[in-house]
């Protein structure tokens, strides 16, 4: 089984942890994976800002890159969901890529997703992280991809985690890509109110599957004065990277 | 109603930092979602009563114009006129016409969100006639110099009792009551008087029915079945886009609507009124009219928004949005707010006189699952940043830089080189926690929130790195 791994242009730029714990999951998992070294972005954010004809080559070169593979796997609901659920929308009226496009659109997965329902792990590497977490539902992992009790699941098997449930854990943490700069204060809110849903659970650490949330998340958290709550994404936990 | 959706920002900023509202907000949030949630347990099958929801409306928009002679046709030979209005003026003309024509001299009026769009109240005292707002939340915002309202269904939900106690104290000249039992009575006891005294009644629609030209109104306060029917005439006004075709298709919208919207499993009245009152009738008014309303409609099913139109204005999507629950409905600066005026506002008025109201919004689609009628609320906003982005609306900094991330992104090797170079930058900008407290070109990210800093190496660079240095396996594929 050849699994394409897509770090994303968040986690290449931001946090290759999260890139490098996905990876040892999947190979702890069995699959043989398959980096392309040329990846960049799947084209979301233009695709977001109403800039058709900017996502599309960028769409194109995702597809060129990964439909050798069995499968395309993402450590993020929010660019796996762009492939799965938006690409069909992105690729109309070309037929020919269409039929492309849709063929790696059925064989993306986010992480979790694609651990438990494909790989079906009966265990996970990691072991080093330990207490009381919280996890927030990141929105295109939830909605579009129906990401919900799979990181539970997963999270589940690490020994030393306690899972407590926070408020409201499937509403936005007020990221939403360029809107989080466009509408900063309005995102702050989102964000604010979140930290404040995380701070009731009493938890050391958020976990979540997406990292534009984690910065979102993580840079009000601080500017709260909040410097020790972590937050983390679930494969880093699973994996036990960049957690040390 | 006038148009201040260009001002998005600055009156979010001020419905950010209003203390009162900020509370009168929070209080009710999560009542709606609840009560929503609880009420969709009783029935057997929510997904599939919604895609039944959803076939009805887009059936009716498929042939509109066929429904809606249908209506005409069936309407009229119950007695009842059938006007049309291409635009908001034609709507207060042909109220004011028609209040002429029967000598009317006080108008009592249950909610219509269509009338807010043409302002009809000022319109009608401009004319030198009484109107009074009957619908608890309207009557308060009236007396409030007619202030805007804020949701679909609770046009006053930004207000609290405190608020709504010093208002009636100040426009009825009683004494200063607190208690919600009194306060309502007191609406009630003025309210009586007007029913009873005035000469018209003005109703919106929930639905036009096709089949038996009667108007549906769904309400909770009985108040729409006074203004019906105690005055002699009757004009029910919505848009061209609220014709259903049979009964049992208002039977099966009203499992969803009352549910979606407060959580009830029906609404404490349902009125069907059907014509005017026949030879040896007791019931009904002598004179019904409908007026019709396109006013931008039209333009709507030509588009690719079309969708939006088979809104049946429960509110559910701004009960359940993030943003809207936060700014409140004023922000949004016309009738409509939240997600789904966010589409039709622009719509409406255009788009270039509301351009932020497809943007503020993370797309996180709450709005898009509890739909009734599934609209893709979220798919409609990006169709309408296409639109802003294709005419020019957008600010140059935003294009520029959209462009020059696709140029980048399309070059591996390149994109490799300036992200190296980009990412230590971003480092050397963190503090010891590393952290960034001012981002040059991302000042709204950075004024209420730090960014934790990059790693400083790609992870391009470092999976490169440990190839190489054979700690990883797997090779491309061949």
């Amino acid at each position: 089984m050849r699994v394409g791994l897509f770090v994303t242009c968040l986690v290449d730029l931001m946090r290759p942890s999260i890139g490098f714990a996905a990876l040892r999951l999947l190979e702890a998992g069995g699959a043989e994976v398959y980096v392309p070294p040329t990846q960049t972005c799947c084209g979301q954010p233009g695709y977001n800002s109403g800039d058709r004809a900017g996502a599309l080559p960028l769409a194109r070169k995702v597809v060129a890159e990964f439909e050798a593979c069995d499968f395309l796997v993402a450590p993020s609901g929010s660019c796996s969901g762009m492939i799965r659920t938006h690409y069909a929308d992105l690729f109309a009226g070309d037929a020919a890529w269409s039929v492309r496009a849709a063929a790696l659109a059925d064989k993306t997965y986010e992480l979790t997703d694609f651990l438990t329902r494909v790989l079906k792990v009966d265990a996970v590497p990691g072991g080093a992280y330990r207490g009381r977490i919280t996890y927030h539902d990141s929105c295109s992992g939830l909605r579009e991809m129906g990401v919900k009790a799979q990181p539970r699941a997963l999270l589940a098997k690490v020994p030393g985690v306690e899972l407590v449930e926070m408020a409201e854990c499937e509403t936005c943490c007020g990221f939403g890509g360029t809107f989080s700069i466009k509408y900063g204060e309005i995102s702050t809110r989102l964000a604010d109110n979140k930290c404040q849903h995380i701070a009731n659970t009493d938890a050391d650490a958020v976990v979540l599957g997406d990292l534009g949330c984690m910065l979102n998340i993580e840079g009000r958290l601080r500017r709260r004065g909040d410097a020790k709550t972590r937050v983390l994404h679930v494969a880093e936990v699973l994996a036990g990277e960049g957690i040390e | 109603m006038q148009i201040a959706s260009i001002h998005f920002k600055e009156r979010a900023h001020e419905k950010l930092n209003d203390a009162q509202l900020q509370y009168n907000l929070q209080k009710i949030k999560g009542k709606f979602v609840a009560k929503r949630r609880a009420s969709l347990l009783e029935l057997d099958d929510f997904e599939g009563t919604r895609e039944a929801g959803r076939a009805i409306r887009q059936r009716v928009l498929d042939d509109l114009d066929t429904w809606l002679a249908i209506f005409e046709e069936n309407a009229s030979a119950r007695g009842a006129k059938v006007l049309f209005a291409q635009t908001p003026a034609e709507i207060n003309a042909l109220v004011l016409e028609i209040a002429r024509r029967h000598g009317v001299r006080k108008i009592i009026k249950s909610k219509s969100m269509v009338s807010e769009e043409s302002a009809l109240d000022h319109a009608i005292e401009g004319a030198g006639l009484k109107v009074v707002e009957t619908d608890l939340g309207e009557y308060i915002l009236q007396i409030n110099d007619y202030e805007p309202p804020s949701h679909l269904i609770g046009p006053a939900l930004h207000k609290s009792k405190e608020e709504v106690a010093d208002l009636f104290a100040k426009a009825h000249g009683t004494p200063r009551k607190t208690g919600i039992e009194e306060l309502t009575l007191e609406a009630r006891l003025v309210l009586r008087e007007h029913y009873l005294t005035a000469d018209m009644g003005i109703s919106g629609g929930n639905f036009f029915v096709a089949e038996t030209g009667s108007v549906v109104l769904v309400t909770n306060e009985g108040n729409a079945t006074l203004t019906t029917t105690l005055p002699k005439v009757h004009i029910a006004i919505s848009g061209i886009e609220k014709v259903v075709p049979t009964l049992e298709d208002v039977a099966t919208l009203m499992r969803l609507l009352p549910r979606s919207a407060t959580g009830q499993s029906i609404s404490n009245y349902v009125d069907v009124l059907t014509g005017v009152k026949g030879p040896g009738e007791h019931h009904g008014v002598e004179h019904m009219y409908f007026i019709v309303v396109d006013s931008g409609r039209s333009n709507v099913l030509a588009s690719d928004v079309r969708e939006a139109l088979r809104c049946i204005r429960c509110g559910a999507c701004m009960n359940h949005c993030p943003v809207y629950q936060n700014i409140g409905g004023h922000s949004y600066g016309w009738v409509y707010p939240g997600p789904i005026g966010s589409i039709l506002t622009p719509m409406y008025i255009g788009l270039e006189n509301a351009p932020d109201l497809p943007q503020a919004s993370t797309l996180c689609n709450q709005c898009g699952v509890v739909c009734p009628v599934k609209i893709p609320l979220p798919d409609l906003q990006r169709k309408l940043r296409e639109a802003e982005f294709e005419r020019g609306l957008r600010p140059w900094s935003e294009r520029a830089g959209l462009r020059l991330w696709t140029w980048m992104a399309q070059r591996p090797a390149l994109y490799g080189a300036l992200t190296r170079m980009g990412v230590r930058l971003l480092r050397s900008l963190a503090d010891r926690n590393a952290l960034i407290h001012k981002l040059p070109f991302g000042r709204g990210w950075t004024e209420g929130r730090d960014m934790p800093a990059p790693a400083g190496r790609t992870f391009r660079d470092l999976y490169a790195a440990r190839r190489v240095a054979g700690t990883t396996t797997k090779g491309p594929l061949q």
